[in-house]
């Protein structure tokens, strides 16, 4: 019995050039690039909200409404929020199209992976850019320390 | 044979009749692939829950904080420190995978045990930091 196995990295035949963009090309390049930028973006992350202070003990309202009330963090969460999304439903589509044999279940799974990364990068956009930090007739003590000041 | 087997590597050594010890075939390039894929999904799914609990935030206070209070408890605590060795081995590896692409994939061996030590050296830092965070309550 024997079994064949082409050598790694033998060249294929590519199809004829097709016009366009090469997605899959693009979708790999995104994989690697927002790899590395969502290194620095989640260790800072993981820095300031578990390993400054008193750590995850200390997260609550006041903390993270303190962080989003600045435009840094604000722009830090966001790019994380859809950096992360991206590269994970792009990673979880690479899964679906290796391990879900049907034509049927690859559908259902890649629609379900879309409609969650989108939802939820709407979700959490519209969090960050709408929320008061500062809610009007909330108890001072869960409150940031920037509302005292108004 | 006993007496050559020092000098053969561990393609020869299997007893398996199927070809083995390529780039993602066996091993340390095998093994490290899978628990890119393993650690990739468990990160996703916890994403997908953080986002949910952080949107709470424009909810009320009140509710924010029942729900972040979850987080303290020492169960979670020590989810924790998996969802960070989690990502932590995923970052390093994907690192390792950039170099593999675009530097020399002959290093790929060498690579994965500076990603095991890098992760030894990262999770040293954070564990007992955390875990003192967690039970000091």
């Amino acid at each position: 019995m024997t079994s064949t196995i082409e050598a790694p990295r033998s060249p294929y035949t590519r199809s004829a050039k097709k016009r366009g963009l090469n997605w899959e090309k693009w979708g790999w390049i995104y994989m690697r690039v927002s790899g590395v930028v969502l290194i620095v973006l989640i260790f800072g992350h993981l820095f300031v909200n578990l390993m400054l202070g008193e750590g995850v003990s200390a997260l609550n309202f006041a903390f993270v409404a303190g962080k989003l009330a600045s435009p840094f963090w604000q722009t830090w969460d966001v790019l994380m929020l859809w950096l992360a999304l991206i590269h994970g439903g792009n990673g979880m589509r690479t899964l679906v199209n290796d391990y879900a044999t049907s034509r049927i279940s690859r559908g259902i799974l890649k629609v379900a992976i879309l409609l969650s990364v989108v939802s939820l990068i709407v979700l959490g956009t519209l969090v960050v850019y709408t929320f008061d930090a500062c809610p009007a007739g909330s108890p001072a003590d869960l409150l940031p320390a920037v509302c005292s000041t108004l | 044979m006993p007496q050559t087997a020092g000098t053969l590597d561990s393609q020869q050594k299997t007893t398996s009749r199927r070809p083995a010890g390529t780039l993602y075939r066996g091993n340390t390039g095998m093994w490290s692939w899978v628990l890119h894929r393993i650690t990739g999904v468990a990160i996703f799914f916890f994403l997908l829950v953080h986002i949910l609990d952080t949107a709470l935030v424009r909810l009320s206070p009140e509710a924010y904080n029942a729900v972040i209070s979850q987080y303290q408890t020492p169960i979670m605590g020590l989810g924790e420190v998996a969802l960070v060795g989690a990502i932590v081995f995923h970052a390093f590896n994907g690192l390792r995978i950039i170099l593999i692409d675009f530097w020399n994939a002959k290093y790929q061996r060498v690579l994965f045990y500076v990603v095991i030590g890098l992760w030894v050296v990262t999770m040293l830092g954070f564990v007992p930091r955390h875990l003192i965070n967690v039970f000091s309550e």
